[in-house]
């Protein structure tokens, strides 16, 4: 009997566990993988910036066991940092302009004009990404210092433009590739110059590209320590390289969090800036994809 | 309101190699009167969008002229040519709206902008589309998108405009629809127009005479009425419309066609290499009572008439080679016919050709691989229509 009497609770139960089960089942592989992403990214970037806010952070806490911006002041009156920063912003300036002035009309002659060997001098840009760096840089290091480059700024410009090739070429080679030529012969024919059809017409038309390019050098630049390490050294003391110092010579975890944290800023700041312009799919635009 | 000229328009392309220059067009000789609308035909690959650029300005000839109203055009880059162009592809600028993508042409002329504002208002109202100015091309169909390239060439007062197969990229409904739009509005407006397709049926329908070309030889040039009753070549023949193709042995003044034969017109010339053609609605038929005899093998309703596949042994000799050369025949709806059913067929009329670089192999082949040089343009004469004995 009582048995019986509790079998019409059965159903009802079941068919919310059913329910449940159906939706984990449907949408659970989504949300397992949005906490994933989630964990993945905004992870990290958690960590660093509870050091850098975290006055005592002390084993097992989950949390710093005491909050507190003291280390801010002390990190922000250091001598190196106040040089290092500016120092940084102007190289990533250069580096990014001179990187464009040489690849955005070589990847407009890539994208519209057939010469022998396009392929292959196309190809020869994933040359630097294909080697690991650190051979690489030692080997031009030797190089440059002979021609007496090391611990120049004109050194680590230009061991940091070898770096911003790939992309300041791929990217805007896709992009101008991507521009139908009957855009172009349709402004043509109604009157426009040509020098007006490539202003008004294909440079429009591949601008969110461009800047997507010239977006992710600048940034990239802007964190690139191993080329600016190598060739830099002494003299030349820029932001992520001091940061490598400053790790490796004192063991406070907060130094090299709050660097990191004011690292981000100049990206952080452009990146909210471009949003306006650079559509999300630009950069795989750029790359056919 | 214009006229062009075309003087033995020719355009190689250099391949990879020195040596592999394709020639796209051979020596091209035509005119266009003003007002007129001229359909350059021809299947693809056949030269006929090479002219059109060269029109335009697109494609520098390797030697020939281009001349409108008689000036030649031909040092002119497409930007100072007075031609206007519409092409296959939706060419608007995505980043611009309607209004922007037509006044475009004339902000470059300076004009004030009232001016402007009155000109695109009026051309969007020529291709149907009044309000449509502050959208963005993403936001048309393909239909919409092509009317407004229409629009943006038109508002220009252009001398001439060119259109390079505009609708082939719209479904078919849409497709007749805009090409009666298009053929009213150039009717209104008067424009010398010249139209590059390979849809014979668009340019029937729109053209005042059609060029049909053929691997970058003008093959003939013709009103559409004449080109479907008289194709001048084997190849216009077998293009335009259904065409029922023999070869034939020439005896005396016979026509031999298998075991049957046909008369030979007056003043046919040549021996050998000779071939007949008939359309499938130049046929009489009955039951047992023709020239022809065969079995219905296939009955195709096609709406208003019936389309008819014969097979006539007599003709080829062997079973296999009728059955690879069927006959095609029009029939009225109102004649009984089924497959199986024996009939007989007696050509009513028919072309004769002795034009042999033209070779047919099966009825689905079409043959485009004449070699520029096999087939010269002095073939005109050579088709003789004919009444056969009876």
């Amino acid at each position: 009997m009582a048995v019986v009497s509790h079998s019409p609770s059965m159903p009802v139960k079941s068919s919310v566990f059913k329910a449940l089960t159906k939706t984990v089942r449907r949408e659970g592989l989504s949300v397992v993988l949005i906490v994933a992403l989630f964990t993945i990214i905004i992870g990290p970037m958690l960590t660093v910036v509870l050091w850098a806010f975290a006055d005592v952070w002390r084993y097992p806490s989950l949390v710093p066991t005491q909050w507190g911006t003291s280390f801010w002041a002390e990190t922000l009156a250091r001598a190196d940092l106040a040089m290092a920063f500016p120092l940084s912003v102007g190289l990533a300036v250069t580096v990014t302009l001179l990187s464009a002035v040489i690849c955005l009309p070589a990847s407009y002659a890539f994208a519209r004009m057939n010469f022998p060997g396009r392929q292959g001098l196309l190809l020869s840009f994933l040359a630097t990404n294909a080697f690991p760096r650190f051979g690489l840089y030692v080997s031009i290091a030797v190089v440059f210092y002979r021609l007496n480059l090391i611990g120049t700024i004109p050194g680590v410009i230009l061991i940091q433009i070898v770096n911003t090739l790939l992309l300041m070429i791929w990217i805007p080679t896709s992009a101008f590739q991507g521009v139908d030529r009957s855009l172009e012969e349709a402004a043509l024919d109604v009157g426009a110059s040509r020098v007006r059809v490539f202003l008004q017409v294909t440079l429009p038309l591949v601008l969110p590209s461009l800047s997507a390019a010239v977006l992710l050098t600048f940034v990239s630049t802007f964190y690139e320590a191993q080329g600016a390490l190598i060739v830099g050294l002494p003299n030349v003391t820029t932001m992520a390289v001091l940061m490598y110092s400053i790790i490796n010579s004192q063991i406070i975890v907060q130094y090299g969090a709050i660097i990191s944290f004011i690292l981000w800023l100049p990206s952080l700041i452009l990146l909210t800036f471009a949003q306006r312009f650079v559509r999300g799919n630009a950069i795989s635009a750029g790359f056919g994809v | 309101m214009s006229t062009l000229e075309l003087v033995g328009l020719t355009k190689h392309f250099s391949g990879a190699k020195q040596s592999a220059e394709t020639v796209a067009v051979n020596d091209i000789n035509l005119s266009v009167g003003d007002g007129e609308f001229l359909c350059i035909l021809g299947p693809s690959g056949c030269g006929k969008s090479t002219t059109l650029r060269m029109i335009g300005g697109f494609e520098e000839p390797t030697s020939g002229d281009v001349l409108i109203d008689g000036a030649s055009v031909v040092d002119m880059p497409p930007n100072r040519r007075p031609t206007a162009m519409v092409f296959q592809k939706y060419t608007l600028w995505p980043h611009m709206r309607v209004y922007d993508n037509i006044a475009f042409g004339l902000r470059l002329r300076h004009q004030d902008k009232a001016q402007i504002d009155k000109e695109v208002r009026d051309s969007l109202a020529l291709v149907g589309l009044t309000g449509y100015d502050r959208r963005y091309p993403a936001q048309l169909s393909g239909g919409e998108q092509q009317r407004v390239a229409l629009a943006r060439a038109l508002v220009l007062q252009p001398k001439m405009l060119l259109l390079d197969e505009p609708f082939s990229n719209l479904d078919a409904l849409l497709r007749v629809r805009l090409r009666e739009e298009l053929y009213a509005i150039q009717r209104r407006i008067k424009i010398t127009a010249i139209f590059v397709t390979h849809d014979q049926e668009e340019a029937l329908s729109l053209a005042d005479r059609i060029a049909v070309m053929n691997a970058g030889q003008l093959e003939q040039l013709d009103k559409p009425s004449q080109i479907y009753a008289y194709p001048r070549t084997l190849f216009v023949a077998d293009f335009i419309g259904v065409m029922n193709i023999f070869p034939v042995q020439r005896q005396g003044d016979l026509l031999h066609i298998g075991q049957y034969a046909l008369k030979a017109p007056e003043g046919l010339n040549g021996e050998s290499g000779l071939s007949v053609a008939v359309r499938p609605e130049d046929f009489t038929f009955s039951a047992t009572d023709g020239a022809w005899q065969g079995v219905i093998d296939q009955t195709i309703d096609l709406g208003h008439y019936r389309k008819v596949l014969v097979i006539v042994p007599g003709l080829f000799g062997d079973e296999t080679a009728a059955l690879a050369h069927r006959v095609k025949v029009y029939m009225p709806k109102s004649v009984q016919a089924r497959a199986g059913d024996r009939i007989a067929l007696t050509p009513s009329r028919y072309l004769v050709y002795s034009d042999t670089a033209v070779t047919r192999t099966s009825s689905a082949t079409r043959t485009s691989s004449a070699t520029p040089n096999a087939q010269p343009i002095e073939v005109r004469n050579q088709a003789v229509s004919g009444e056969d004995d009876r």
